[in-house]
């Protein structure tokens, strides 16, 4: 939960988004999507385990029940 | 955490967002999301020390905890509707933002109920 986080999300991003264009340029346009929905999944996993660690804090906080 | 890191941190973000955007907006924009919840995770520990601070205060001044709770859950709730809806924004999606807006202000209505009646049962014994 720091600066590592960021970095593997933009590292992911930047991997999803070089492949992606490797393999247009390769003529595989379908497969190319399917690895930019599993990038998007992957990096979705990460951020809603970080909102939800966010909410947790908050509530305990704010102390909203 | 202080301030120079959370500037440092923010900064950096922006930085790889720009590149990251042409790329891949839908990955930017998780990017984002995550830099808000570490850069808000980072200051509530310093939020906490305030909080304890007020409660001491209200027990010092005699005052009910109870309705010093219910004006900080009234600013989570803000905060955290604050937090989604720039984010709704962010992502071109005005009418969620408008939403989440709403029902905040329902909720929070709905917390400072208990305010409000006291106020007012104090004003009928004050007006006779």
């Amino acid at each position: 939960m720091d600066f590592y986080m960021v970095m593997k999300i933009a590292g992911i991003g930047l991997l999803v988004g070089i492949l992606v264009m490797v393999l247009d340029q390769a003529g595989r346009k379908d497969i190319g999507q399917l690895t930019v929905l599993a990038g998007v999944v992957v990096v979705l996993y990460i951020v809603v385990q970080a909102v939800a660690d966010l909410f947790s804090l908050v509530q305990s906080v704010f102390q909203i029940y | 955490m202080e301030i120079w890191q959370i500037v440092g941190l923010a900064l950096v973000v922006a930085v790889i967002g720009v590149v990251l955007k042409q790329v891949r907006r839908e990955i930017a924009l998780q990017l984002t999301i995550v830099t808000g919840a570490i850069i808000f995770m980072l200051i509530l520990g310093k939020i906490k020390i305030i909080v304890d601070l007020l409660q001491n205060l209200a027990d010092q001044a005699n005052i009910s905890s109870y309705y010093l709770m219910i004006v900080l859950k009234i600013v989570g709730v803000a905060y955290l509707a604050e937090f989604g809806a720039d984010i709704c924004r962010d992502a071109d999606e005005k009418a969620l933002a408008t939403k989440i807006e709403i029902a905040a202000k329902v909720g929070v209505l709905v917390l400072a109920i208990p305010i409000i009646v006291a106020i007012l049962e104090s004003l009928m014994r004050l007006v006779p």
